[in-house]
């Protein structure tokens, strides 16, 4: 069964000029394990796409399932909690909080699952693995670069152990070599058998998929 | 906990805007100062009051019945009187002691008249008694209490204060440039100070004795009141009622009076006054509460991203609404502690200042408005900083996110 079902899925943002289609009709199903690049112009609807399957908005019409749930049919808290625990979202801004050292930053969502300060060492673990270590977990996110941010980023998405990773521009705001290594570290995640599913519009970045969609003008172009 | 972790967050977003959150806290530290000092103040004039004319609680007042008199026993209030005396009779004080037999019974005549000290001219009151009644209710701080020759008087000690008025000093009595002119009376003894009394007002007043006063200003045996000294307070009521019984069977001759009656009119004036200084106080505290809710609304506009970012990874919304209540309950602690601290020290200089005494500041009734306004305090914090954070909790993730 697949892990992603689309299902016939519009998406319609009311506007007082006029209804704006931002999805309109898509359906597609993603299989466990798979990593699939969402490509598309800007305005195309992909990052719409990519806010459905993340669960941070409710399709207009149609069934989206996530893990076997109709995301339709879930109230606000349901949904938090498939994204603190089925979903790890990388976003091209990174979004740490400003607040929070890197350290914590990959705690936080632990601390939100269990009700707890962490004891078992996974976020520096985590941080580790993605090429965090020593002194810098204690930095604040304004305080270490665009790549040591997204790593960061990285490792908090995985802290819950999701088994969906949506990935939205992540090598957007990085230099090309920073962006390979980010990619990099998509890719061994991919093989451990996370389902990688990448929003972009660089093609080279698209070749790390397995599968790449267009979207245009809010329907499947491929 | 969670809780634990968000009330760290909310700590480290005062922390960084430090200036703004603590001129929000000092307009709760005004605010809370504003009504726990008054209610210090109030409570403490009251218990003083109290306690003062608690002291005059074996004290009976039967004065002419002159129409009104609410509150107190007699003919009711409003109606006009049906004597034209304006004085109780030698015939009505004998009925009166026959009635108050063993107490002690002391009529009294009464005037306000000019003074002249010195150069310094002035009005004092000007009471007439018995010579053995004086002893039995007032005392001196100097000379003596029997005034031996018939002119000899004592003085309260306000008035001794205010002119310097010695033993042996000269007071001249009545309208220098009136018919009668004036009298000459010679200060034998100087009064304790009695503060505010139920029977009589000594404080700025000249005692003379009864021989004096009818002389001087005629009217033997028609008296301005008479004070009853009860050695059981358990007969007020008793006695009340057999001299309204006796006195007012036919018409309203008399009222009748006890410390209690006004005990609870002045307590209930003061408590009026206070609750309204009190109510001028919490202006302040509105005006404290527009200043949290702005600090909130500037905190949830600025945050904006952070609260997307929140939502976005998986926090509910009753945690992002805790994050900004606990931001809104610390600057309320905070603001609540240090007014709290601040009413205590400013309380105690103005209940010295005001009331004359701190004998009262450390009683429950005075001391339990600086928890009452504090717990005010935070109240007012949390309540303004409810549509903030709920706000915060209800903005959508992905507007948040995108948010600049």
């Amino acid at each position: 069964m697949p892990i992603i079902q689309i299902h016939n899925v519009t998406k319609i943002y009311p506007l007082p000029v006029g209804d704006v289609v931002a999805l309109n009709g898509i359906s597609l199903d993603i299989e466990e394990g798979e990593f699939v690049a969402i490509m598309g112009q800007s305005g195309s609807g992909k990052s719409t796409l990519l806010n459905q399957i993340g669960s941070l908005d409710i399709p207009t019409g149609g069934d989206l399932f996530i893990a076997g749930r109709n995301i339709r049919e879930m109230n606000d808290d349901e949904l938090t909690d498939m994204r603190l625990n089925t979903i790890g979202y990388i976003f091209q801004r990174f979004n740490l909080i400003p607040l929070l050292n890197l350290y914590e930053n990959v705690e936080y969502p632990l601390v939100l699952k269990y009700g707890k300060r962490d004891t078992t060492g996974r976020p520096t673990e985590l941080l580790r693995m993605v090429g965090l270590d020593g002194s810098i977990i204690e930095h604040k996110p304004a305080e270490v670069s665009g790549g040591q941010q997204q790593r960061a980023a990285i490792a908090r998405a995985l802290v819950n152990d999701p088994k969906i990773l949506l990935c939205d521009e992540p090598t957007g705001n990085l230099d090309s070599k920073t962006g390979e290594q980010i990619m990099d570290i998509l890719t061994d995640l991919n093989r451990q058998g996370r389902t990688v599913i990448l929003v972009t519009h660089d093609p080279q970045t698209a070749e790390y998929a397995h599968r790449t969609i267009v979207l245009r003008d809010g329907r499947l172009a491929e | 906990m969670i809780g634990d972790f968000i009330f760290d967050l909310a700590m480290r977003n005062i922390r960084i805007n430090f200036l703004r959150s603590l001129l929000a806290a000092i307009g709760i530290v005004i605010g809370v100062i504003a009504i726990t000092a008054v209610g210090i103040m109030g409570a403490n004039m009251t218990l003083s009051v109290t306690e003062t004319l608690s002291a005059n609680s074996d004290t009976i007042k039967v004065s002419p019945y002159s129409g009104g008199g609410g509150g107190m026993m007699g003919p009711p209030q409003g109606g006009s009187s049906s004597s034209d005396d304006e004085y109780i009779t030698s015939t009505q004080l004998r009925t009166i002691r026959q009635i108050a037999t063993p107490n002690t019974v002391i009529p009294v005549y009464s005037e306000s008249d000019t003074i002249y000290i010195g150069g310094d001219e002035g009005r004092a009151s000007i009471y007439g008694l018995a010579k053995s009644d004086i002893s039995s209710f007032l005392s001196v701080t100097s000379g003596v209490i029997d005034l031996q020759s018939t002119n000899g008087a004592l003085v309260g000690a306000t008035l001794a204060e205010r002119y310097g008025l010695k033993i042996g000093s000269r007071i001249k009595i009545g309208d220098e440039d009136g018919d009668s002119g004036t009298k000459t009376v010679k200060v034998s003894g100087i009064l304790e100070e009695r503060g505010m009394t139920f029977d009589i007002n000594t404080d700025n007043a000249i005692i003379v004795t009864d021989r004096w006063f009818t002389t001087v200003y005629g009217g033997e045996g028609e008296y301005d009141e008479v004070i009853i000294k009860v050695k059981d307070i358990n007969d007020i009521e008793a006695l009340k009622t057999a001299i309204d019984d006796q006195l007012n069977r036919k018409d309203d001759e008399v009222t009748i009076s006890d410390a209690s009656r006004m005990l609870d009119s002045i307590t209930s004036s003061l408590q009026t006054i206070i609750s309204m200084m009190q109510g001028i106080g919490a202006i302040s505290l509105l005006v404290a509460s527009v200043s949290i809710f702005n600090v909130m609304m500037m905190s949830v506009t600025e945050r904006i991203r952070e609260i997307g970012i929140l939502r976005s990874i998986g926090t509910r919304r009753k945690v992002v609404l805790k994050m900004f209540l606990y931001e809104a309950s610390i600057i309320g602690v905070v603001g609540a502690i240090i007014g709290g601290v601040m009413s205590f020290i400013l309380g105690y200089i103005v209940v010295l200042s005001m009331v004359g005494t701190t004998a009262y500041f450390f009683t429950i009734d005075s001391l339990i408005y600086v928890p009452y306004g504090m717990f005010i305090g935070v109240i007012i914090c949390v309540i303004s900083g409810l549509y903030p954070a709920w706000r915060a909790s209800t903005i959508d993730p992905i507007k948040a996110l995108t948010a600049e």
